[in-house]
């Protein structure tokens, strides 16, 4: 099992709908995905037409006292299941707080998943807190999705000394460009220049398109919903460079008896 | 990750249209489609005896749009192994052989055994699947239909029967929604497989063919009904196996035939005066022809069957310096086997088999004064003391002849046991017989081993008239003479002690208990 997590200490950078068409395409190549939407906003929830609610909160998931199979919904998607995001979740440090090993928390969790799924997807929220540190423990690669600004790189370089200074596995990083305006001089630049000097810079980019808007309409993934639309095209190159940089072995046969 | 919840009969007038089931009235959810329904061939295979039934599993080959599946489901329906078609079309009635190394032959083969696998039911669905919406518009469970019309083993068509599959995280909903449709009428709760649902559409259910004595008899049923239905129920099972002998599906149609013949011939020898008079003395020398009609053939089976293990046993020799015995055996059982489908075609059967079957129908009208349950203690108890007596008249200097008579008699016992078998408690039966059962295999292992030697002569004599015979073939058959006259000899060392065991007082005392006669 490989756990990929959508990161970014920024807001509103695209790591929902990564998270949402990576894990479909994913599963549409026969992995057994959960993608566990740990936003309280519940965005990713949103977008597969399931409640963003967790009975017990939070709180019972992180303490084991509700297992994680009980939380867990299908899909609408072949392969693809969903851990619900719950408003609770917004306390989830100060639950941590109060664990044991707060920062190997989630790996812990995870850890039994293994037999049922081949990919775990993290769907974080924006910041860094503890949340955030159990994330990166626990996933073996991150997606942090940038905008092309320089102050990005800096954003970028940030996370990676963050993550220098763990102990024992610390997570591969893929950074991609995000919402790229093709019309804006600087977003051209960057984004092309960027992947060519760096090896953590994927040279997959997602631009800024109106059908990535409109998932939130079609509560769909793009790639679901217009597999054939440059949107999804981007989002499956990016979905190969990741799984390149894990190793990911070939999904099970689905007739794999 | 799904799991059926539940599953209906539909027998109502709208089921039939295009458009699946119609709208849930005041309903909170909604069905989404009509998705186009998928035609789907359907073949169920087991073998005649159902083994594949009486364990559990279900073995269907589906067809659609091109692509051929086998896949092999246990009680609960979860897949055990599958087949993707990787191997071509597949024809049956075949063996095991005609399906590609792997999982699924892997888990047939303890089951299935020597036996061919055969067509038990033939269907076409038209399968159509629905998803069933909450006020969200997200999917929470799977309704699918199966209409089915059957093709073989004859013409008829199921009530469409529709499964409704919760989605994970959705089991309360999708209960909910099963309520609703339980709560329409002419919806029936029905869970059965699709190959019971296919067979009850056509009259029968899987399961309805076993070798074994198949007749419940009460103890004061008149003697000659008793032997009446008994006997025709040996003959339902000896026609029942005719075909598949004469097509040579695999060994033990003739195996399940011959032991019917047996079964026939010791019921008329032991229990035939129960008859009216005449009928058992008119027919015994016709069920003696028959038996001795597929004995060769029977006995060249065991040969056969058994080859691959003989040749694995040879030390001196290897198993590819006895290849031309195994060519001879093949040619010697296909020459065979020609003569007896002559026989099983022939007049004289047909003739056996009717006037037979008329005879029985005329016996079990027929009024006989002694009750069936004091015919069988009587009979059995003279077969057991024939046993005693015969056995205990053999010392280690008696010649071989006097064990066979001994197997003969033990032999009587038990088909005798068998035949009354459903008018004793099965339990008691089973720890009489016990003892019994242990002599037999010994028994059977001493003329057994003895017979295959002087066969293995014979075969040798044959092949070498027939300059079939290399030097380093006959002495690979000379090891495994051999062999067989080790195991000879281990089978008489061990017979004292197996006699002792069933000739002791508290053996003795469990036949007697079982048949309810005084130890006095």
């Amino acid at each position: 099992m490989k756990i990929f997590a959508t990161y970014n200490i920024k807001g509103g950078v695209g790591k929902t709908a990564t998270a949402v068409n990576l894990s479909y395409l994913a599963a549409h190549q026969g992995y057994r995905v959960l993608l566990w939407d740990l936003d309280p906003q519940g965005a990713a929830s949103f977008l597969f037409r399931i409640r963003p609610r967790v009975k017990g909160g939070g709180k019972a998931l992180i303490r084991g006292k509700r297992p994680m199979d009980d939380a867990i919904k299908a899909t609408d998607f072949d392969n693809l299941d969903l851990l619900p995001a719950d408003f609770t979740y917004r306390n989830l440090d100060l639950v941590l707080d109060a664990a044991k090993k707060p920062s190997r928390r989630l790996g812990s969790l995870l850890a039994p998943m293994s037999a049922e799924y081949d990919v775990v997807f993290l769907d974080c929220p924006p910041g860094i807190s503890l949340l955030s540190e159990s994330v990166l423990h626990a996933a073996d690669l991150l997606l942090v999705p940038l905008i092309p600004t320089t102050l990005s790189v800096r954003t970028l370089d940030q996370l990676t000394g963050f993550l220098g200074s763990f102990d024992g596995s610390r997570p591969a990083i893929l950074a991609f460009f995000s919402m790229i305006d093709r019309r804006k001089r600087l977003h051209r630049e960057i984004s092309e220049q960027l992947p060519e000097e760096r090896d953590d810079v994927a040279a997959a980019a997602i631009p800024a398109l109106s059908l990535i808007e409109r998932m939130s309409v079609e509560r769909a993934p793009v790639t679901a919903f217009a597999p054939r639309s440059a949107a999804a095209r981007r989002y499956a190159d990016l979905w190969q460079e990741a799984r390149e940089r894990t190793k990911l072995p070939e999904p099970p046969a689905t007739d794999a008896w | 990750m799904q799991s059926v919840l539940r599953q209906f009969v539909v027998n109502r007038d709208d089921a039939s249209e295009p458009g699946g089931l119609p709208e849930l009235p005041g309903s909170a959810f909604a069905v989404s489609g009509p998705a186009r329904p998928v035609s789907l061939r359907r073949l169920w295979l087991d073998t005649f005896d159902w083994r594949l039934y009486r364990s559990g599993l279900t073995l269907e080959q589906t067809g659609s749009r091109g692509a051929t599946d086998l896949v092999l489901t246990g009680r609960d329906g979860a897949v055990l192994a599958a087949d993707h078609g990787g191997s071509g079309p597949l024809k049956w009635p075949g063996k095991l052989d005609v399906l590609p190394m792997g999982p699924l032959r892997d888990h047939l083969g303890p089951v299935v055994g020597v036996r061919a696998l055969l067509p038990v039911a033939r269907a076409v669905s038209s399968v159509r699947e629905q998803r069933v919406l909450n006020s969200d518009e997200k999917t929470i469970a799977r309704i699918t239909t199966d209409r089915m019309s059957v093709i073989y083993p004859a013409a008829g068509t199921v009530p469409p029967r529709v499964a409704v599959t919760a989605l994970r995280g959705y089991q309360p909903q999708a209960g909910r929604l099963a309520e609703q449709l339980a709560a329409m009428p002419g919806v029936a709760d029905g869970s059965t497989s699709g190959l019971e649902a296919a067979l009850a559409a056509v009259g029968r259910r899987p399961g309805d063919y076993s070798g074994k004595i198949n007749v419940r008899l009460t103890p004061r049923m008149s003697a000659s009904a008793a032997m009446a239905a008994l006997l025709t129920s040996l003959l339902d099972t000896l026609e029942a196996n005719v075909n598949g002998t004469i097509r040579d599906i695999d060994t033990e149609f003739l195996h399940d035939l011959r032991i019917a013949v047996r079964r026939t011939r010791s019921a008329l020898k032991l229990a035939g005066d129960a008859l009216p008079d005449g009928v058992a003395g008119r027919f015994r020398p016709e069920f003696k022809w028959l038996g001795d009609l597929t004995t060769p053939t029977r006995d060249l089976d065991v040969y056969l069957l058994g080859y691959s293990d003989m040749a694995a046993s040879l030390v001196a020799a290897t198993p590819g310096e006895l290849e031309p015995f195994h060519d001879h055996l093949r040619r010697s059982r296909a020459a065979q086997q020609r003569l007896l489908v002559r026989g099983l075609r022939s007049a004289r059967f047909a003739r056996l088999s009717s006037q037979w079957r008329q005879a029985l129908t005329t016996a079990a009208s027929a009024r006989s004064r002694p009750s069936v349950a004091r015919l069988a203690a009587s009979r059995i108890a003279r077969a057991h003391r024939r046993v005693i007596r015969d056995g205990s008249a053999i010392s280690v200097t008696s010649p071989p002849e006097s064990l066979h008579e001994l197997r003969k008699r033990c032999k009587e016992l038990r088909y005798l046991l068998e035949l009354f078998g459903s008018l004793y408690d099965p339990g008691e039966q089973w720890r009489a017989v016990r003892e019994l059962k242990a002599l037999q295999d010994c028994l059977g292992e001493f003329q057994d081993t003895q017979v295959q030697h002087e066969e293995l002569r014979a075969f040798a004599d044959q092949m070498m008239a027939e300059n079939a015979a290399p030097a380093a073939t006959l002495l690979a058959m000379g090891e495994i003479a051999a062999g067989l006259i080790t195991r000879q000899r281990q089978a008489r060392s061990e017979f004292a002690g197996r006699f002792r065991d069933f000739a002791s007082p508290a053996s003795q005392g469990r036949i007697r208990t079982l048949i309810g006669i005084a130890a006095a």
